[in-house]
């Protein structure tokens, strides 16, 4: 494969590729009118996407370091942007998110507005000036910004403890989806992602890490929009949802009034198995505090624009310019996602609560419903629970329990789509957990081999050594996350909004003012780093530990203790201390434009 | 003051302008979540905080996004700071 020519080719290359997943999917739909068992067309999809996400990892493996840690720095702004969208939206984007909006409605809409929100801040204050610096990794900038071992080493902690937090709720995605598509226990399912996640960033490190994105986010989307769309249709909803949908979310709220959400005891809940929930909150109505809303908008926007991942994607672009381009492709991307999965949930609620549809179930007696095929294969599979609570043998609104996954998972099948269409979506939630965790194994994995190892350790180190420690890192850091997802002890939704709380303590403030103040200096940013870090870790251990918080920032807001503070003592520590030396401050300047070589080329 | 100092300058005036607009779209108007919602204003029909939420604020930053983008190439241009071939 000559380099200069696949670049070239990009276009032909994700077309035919895009053509060939398009008739794998024909070609399963029709093995499955002539009687392929719905298992095998699951362990099909899986298996084959990511066999060829393996394939292209080995076609692009490197022995360069600069292929190896940022592409080669010729990635296309319009493919940076895809990679970039399937590096951002995880496993919980494409599982969970739809729950999210079906159960909580407008207070977790927050995060929706802050996880597109964040970009803007990404495009505004840092992207295009992190790649003029022409940086490796992250804590590369911090660390030559800044100078010195320690703020270099501050930054590495707290982007591990960010991404880390992130990582291991990524590979429990892989895992489930594994264990369900091809029926193996999720012990050894969690081995077999990982496996799949090491295939594509291995040998090839951000390069391979780089075009397994892009064909990734090309089945994720497909796998997304393609249900969102049938199942509209299907339901008479519209055949473009997104313009469509008014009359079913008034209809929705209208059902709601009728119903009434009336408040199960605590006996019956404790009757409901672990992790599935009834609908308690309006669909479309405001039920959130201006604050409650507002401050996890921020925490998610913060958190964005710090999280070391999605920062080092924009160091592949050829230039500071189509950096900049590429954040705007990035959120076009994005927002073709986000903006379906509030239609999918509206879809996915009104078809169950609506009794005069011919899929809703409330209004039902209580037998009918359980025999009904699809809710005996969801409630087998834990993900849906009905219980006569009052005892008239009809169900309730409030007698209806379901998983935040059984949206995304289950709606295709309650609509009575295909069930090559199931299997398409499992394969889109692997391609979406896979590409994050691929990035984040790598952000880890690059900042311990370049900044600790070669910077730090042993900067006479030669590039042969410098790429064996960073696949030997690799390995280790995906193992260990695989055990610690293995143990399942968080919930893959929780875990995700920590990680952009703790990289909002950490390095929102030491990156932004190390390009917008020059008088921010190693001592102000070693203290922002680890104060904020630490004071947002001691408050969500309070609050966790049955501290009442205060002015209403809870667990999942912590970001904004921690990154005030951040701001405060980083202030506060460089204005006390000398001011940068010339060369720093030069440096500073050379970042602010655009033109000339890149800041780390000229030293 | 130098060329490089009011290019910094007109730098500087579009973030602030960027991200007033994007403090509006991400948090002002959640400041009136519930007054908005009751408004006769309703896009496709949705009632207004439900569609921002869903559509509005998002495709807002998408836009703004590439309107920075090409204000900032602009101000890079006019100050002769447009990267050429070969300067990486």
């Amino acid at each position: 494969m000559i380099k200069g020519k696949f670049i070239d080719n990009l276009p032909k290359v994700y077309g035919i590729y895009t053509g060939g997943f398009l008739v794998f999917i024909i070609l399963m739909a029709i093995a499955e009118q002539a009687g392929m068992s719905a298992k095998l067309i699951g362990i099909f999809f899986v298996a084959f996407t990511v066999l060829i996400y393996a394939l292209i990892g080995w076609l692009s493996r490197t022995l360069q370091v600069d292929a190896y840690y940022v592409a080669g720095r010729q990635v296309p702004t319009v493919f940076n942007g895809m990679a970039t969208a399937a590096d951002w939206m995880s496993g919980a984007s494409f599982v969970a998110m739809a729950g999210g909006i079906y159960f909580k409605g407008y207070g977790y809409m927050a995060l929706l507005v802050g996880w597109t929100g964040g970009y803007v801040l990404v495009a505004s204050l840092l992207a295009p000036y992190l790649r003029k610096f022409g940086c490796y990794t992250v804590p590369d900038f911090i660390g030559t910004r800044y100078g010195g071992n320690l703020a270099r080493f501050s930054a590495v902690i707290v982007l591990t403890v960010a991404s880390f937090t992130y990582v291991t709720a990524q590979i429990n995605a892989t895992g489930t989806i594994a264990s369900v598509a091809l029926d193996i226990p999720f012990g050894i399912a969690v081995y077999v992602g990982l496996a799949s996640i090491l295939m594509c960033s291995m040998l090839g490190g951000m390069r391979a890490v780089t075009w397994t994105q892009v064909a990734q986010y090309i089945v994720l989307i497909i796998a997304y929009l393609l249900p969102v769309f049938w199942i509209s249709s299907k339901l008479g909803a519209g055949f473009f949802p997104h313009f469509m949908l008014a009359d079913e979310v008034a209809r929705i709220a209208e059902l709601e009034g009728q119903f009434g959400f009336v408040k199960n005891s605590a006996a019956d809940l404790a009757t409901v198995p672990k992790g599935l929930a009834g609908i308690t909150k309006a669909h479309s109505s405001v039920n959130a505090t201006p604050w409650a809303f507002i401050s996890l908008a921020v925490c998610m926007m913060a958190g964005t624009a710090s999280l070391p991942h999605v920062m080092m994607r924009y160091f592949t672009t050829p230039s500071v310019r189509t950096a900049r381009r590429s954040v705007g492709w990035s959120l076009f991307f994005i927002f073709l996602l986000y903006s379906s999965a509030p239609m999918l949930a509206t879809l996915s609620k009104l078809s169950l609560i609506d009794p005069t549809l011919p899929t809703g179930i409330i209004g039902k007696t209580i037998s009918e419903v359980q025999a009904i095929d699809w809710y005996q294969n969801w409630n087998q599979a834990n993900l849906m629970f009905i219980s006569d609570f009052n005892g008239n043998g009809t169900l309730e609104l409030n007698e209806f329990f379901m998983g935040g996954k059984a949206v995304v998972l289950a709606t295709p099948e309650i609509a009575g789509l295909p069930y090559v269409i199931s299997g398409l979506v499992a394969a889109g939630g692997m391609a979406a957990a896979m590409s994050t965790a691929d990035g984040l194994v790598l952000a880890i994995s690059n900042a311990l081999s370049h900044d600790i190892y070669y910077k730090i350790i042993n900067p006479k180190a030669e590039t042969a050594k410098r790429l064996i420690v960073a696949r030997v890192l690799l390995v280790l850091i995906g193992f260990a996350g695989a055990t610690i997802a293995a143990l399942e002890i968080q919930g893959i939704l929780g875990s995700v909004i920590w990680a952009f709380d703790f990289a909002m303590s950490g390095l929102f403030f030491p990156l932004v003012l190390g390009v917008w103040w020059k008088r921010a200096n190693a001592p102000g940013a070693v203290a922002g780093m680890l104060l904020g870090l630490i004071s947002g870790t001691a408050y969500l251990i309070w609050v966790r530990s049955g501290g009442s918080g205060f002015l209403g920032i809870t667990q999942l807001t912590f970001g904004i203790v921690g990154a005030a503070v951040s701001l405060v003592s980083m202030v506060v520590v460089s204005l006390i201390t000398a001011a940068p030396d010339a060369a720093t401050q030069k440096m500073v300047d050379d970042v602010r434009i655009p033109s000339g070589k890149t800041v780390l080329a000229q030293k | 003051m130098s060329k490089q100092e009011q290019h910094w300058e007109k730098t500087r005036n579009l973030l602030f302008i960027t991200l007033a607009i994007w403090f509006v779209f991400s948090i002002g108007i959640f400041l009136f979540g519930a007054e908005m919602q009751e408004s006769s204003i309703r896009p496709f029909g949705y009632p207004l905080t439900y569609w921002f939420t869903c559509q509005g604020s998002l495709a807002i930053f998408v836009i703004l996004i590439f309107w920075f983008a090409g204000r900032q190439e602009k101000i890079d241009d006019e100050f002769g700071f447009t990267e050429r071939e070969g300067d990486q």
